[in-house]
């Protein structure tokens, strides 16, 4: 019997996207009964919202004060507990996953399979190494549960046809004070988000300066498409942390991708390599990104890309 | 505080273009280049700095992995370390083997923080810092950017997916670092003597009496999908033709 527990991300009012990729995951394991668990402090909302998850059978709500916010210290022995009853136990290669599953994992005493791409078998999956330099066929053992995270770029989330019931639950297990929540100050946006918008633009240090950088915000709105950059951008100040696209910052599949005064580095190829069609527009017609783009563009960004905003405007 | 303890992995160097071996038996990795993992760099770093402030009074770099990984322990001497253990193993070991060892090592050293790279470059797992903090009973702050100390606690900003967090941990902690905590210096000849004279302790795994347990198996390697080199436009008019063909507009 597969059992397969998918850990729901939110922020307390709506299911992350990340989470209908976990279960797309899990369906692909042969024979497969998925529930989806959601921690927080009043989970009533969010876990309703996972009810209709296509293709599970169960969402477990598990309301606790100290789940108020995700923290991995809090939220792994917890998860810990339920997973007694589960073969497989799945969360998103996100930062939320990738901080908390390592953690579940080791208390079940067993390493995890970071960022599965495919399912081969219930034990058998791919996933990439050396900065997707390499794929490789991981066999976890027999006998042990398999704890796992799901690489975002390498699914589509299941639709929300399903109609599964919640169950309330609650855990006996004693919980950490020593890690506490302080604040989050998120990037607001209302722009399409950067991990799931089926359009991406993004800018790196050709743009020069955080002002410049408006004319990639304006060519993303022209067209309804979220905002990327490159590490480069990011650390030079033009724009936050959250909106690097790479091998350590987010990598995204969108169906097209534009790629705006960025040479290319591997990093950043890395984070891009699932997007459908790729558009590169670089001075430098040399640049590393010209060879993985589907159409290239030689020339002067500050020129060619307010041309290409009113064409795409009109 | 007293001590910090600082992980640094031995990895094929970032500049390496890493490729899967024809037999796909593995990854090339005769004679490439082998460094510091980046990631710990920077977490040796800013250990050095919160000692050098005179918020610490010893930085230990430790390193699992074959004899080689002592190489850059003397790097990370000649950054400013005060002293080097290796575990000597015969090729690096899964993370939970790892972490194991490195608790092993955090119940021999009992330092008041452990700072390691968020991940390690080559298998890119991002698992051996939340398990030594799972095993270790004590908290974690992960991807971190920023780490002001404060008596007995700690705080961390993270670098997040929706923007930056704060956590608040209590001590002793484990932080795993995110390439914008800080730039790592440069090591000076004179240094690199130096570091000659530092100790370097070196321990066999097999006198910890660790057991690595049940190990997921690697059984196939394979390059990945290589992306075509598409078609290059002139002008603008011929970008937004091209797109409207393939039907992105």
């Amino acid at each position: 019997m597969v059992k397969v527990l998918v850990i729901a991300e939110h922020d307390g009012k709506r299911l992350n996207a990340s989470t209908a990729k976990c279960v797309a995951c899990a369906a692909a394991i042969p024979g497969a009964d998925i529930h989806v668990a959601v921690l927080g402090e009043n989970g009533e909302r969010v876990a309703r919202e996972a009810t209709s998850l296509a293709g599970i059978s169960k969402v477990i709500q598990i309301d606790n004060a100290a789940n108020a916010y995700p923290v991995a210290a809090v939220l792994a022995p917890q998860i810990a507990k339920l997973a007694a009853a589960y073969t497989h136990i799945l969360g998103p290669s996100t930062t939320f996953g990738r901080d908390l599953m390592p953690r579940v994992a080791a208390l079940l005493n067993v390493n995890q399979i970071s960022d599965i791409m495919q399912v081969l078998g219930s034990h058998t999956f791919k996933r990439p190494i050396y900065a997707g330099n390499a794929i490789v066929t991981v066999e976890a053992p027999a006998g042990h549960p398999v704890v796992g995270t799901v690489r975002m770029a390498s699914y589509r989330g299941v639709d929300n046809t399903g109609k599964a019931a919640t169950e309330r639950a609650s855990i006996g297990v004693e919980l950490p004070k020593h890690t506490r929540f302080i604040s989050l100050q998120a990037g607001k946006s209302d722009r399409p988000d950067l991990q799931t918008a089926s359009r991406v633009v993004s800018g790196g240090r050709a743009l020069g300066s955080s002002e410049n950088f408006g004319i990639i915000f304006r060519l993303a709105d022209a067209i309804g498409a979220a905002v990327g950059a490159s590490r480069a951008a990011v650390d030079a100040g033009f724009v936050p942390n959250e909106m690097q696209v790479g091998q350590t910052g987010k990598i995204i599949a969108p169906e097209l991708y534009i790629a705006i005064g960025i040479s290319g580095a591997i990093q950043h190829l890395t984070g891009i390599k699932d997007a459908r069609t790729i558009v590169a527009i670089n001075k430098d017609g040399d640049a590393p990104i010209f060879e993985v783009a589907d159409f290239g563009l030689v020339g002067d960004l500050f020129k060619l890309v307010p041309e290409l905003e009113q064409a795409l405007k009109s | 505080m007293d001590k910090i303890l600082v992980g640094l992995k031995r990895v094929v160097d970032y500049n390496v273009r890493v490729r899967v071996k024809s037999d796909g038996s593995g990854v090339e990795t005769d004679g490439v280049k082998m460094s510091i993992n980046p990631f710990d760099e920077i977490a040796l770093e800013e250990a050095l700095r919160i000692r050098d402030r005179g918020e610490a009074r010893e930085v230990v770099v430790v390193s699992i992995g074959p004899s080689d990984a002592q190489q850059q322990l003397r790097t990370g001497l000649a950054m400013g370390a005060d002293r080097a253990i290796l575990v000597e193993t015969s090729s690096a070991p899964d993370p939970l083997t790892g972490a194991r060892i490195l608790l092993e090592m955090v119940n021999r050293e009992k330092p008041d923080l452990v700072i390691l790279g968020k991940q390690a470059i080559d298998n890119d797992n991002s698992q051996t810092g939340q398990m030594l903090a799972a095993l270790w009973g004590r908290p974690q702050a992960t991807f971190a950017s920023k780490l002001a100390l404060d008596g007995t606690k700690a705080t961390v900003t993270r670098e997040v997916d929706s923007g930056l967090e704060l956590l608040e941990v209590d001590l002793p902690a484990v932080v795993t670092v995110d390439l914008r905590m800080n730039e790592p210096r440069y090591v000076k000849l004179p240094d690199i003597m130096k570091a000659k004279k530092k100790p370097l302790d070196q321990i066999a795994l097999a006198s910890l009496g660790i057991s690595t347990g049940a190990v997921a198996s690697v059984t196939a390697f394979e390059p990945p999908q290589q992306r075509q080199k598409g078609v290059m436009v002139s002008d603008v008019a011929g970008l937004v033709a091209a797109m409207k063909d393939k039907g992105l507009l």
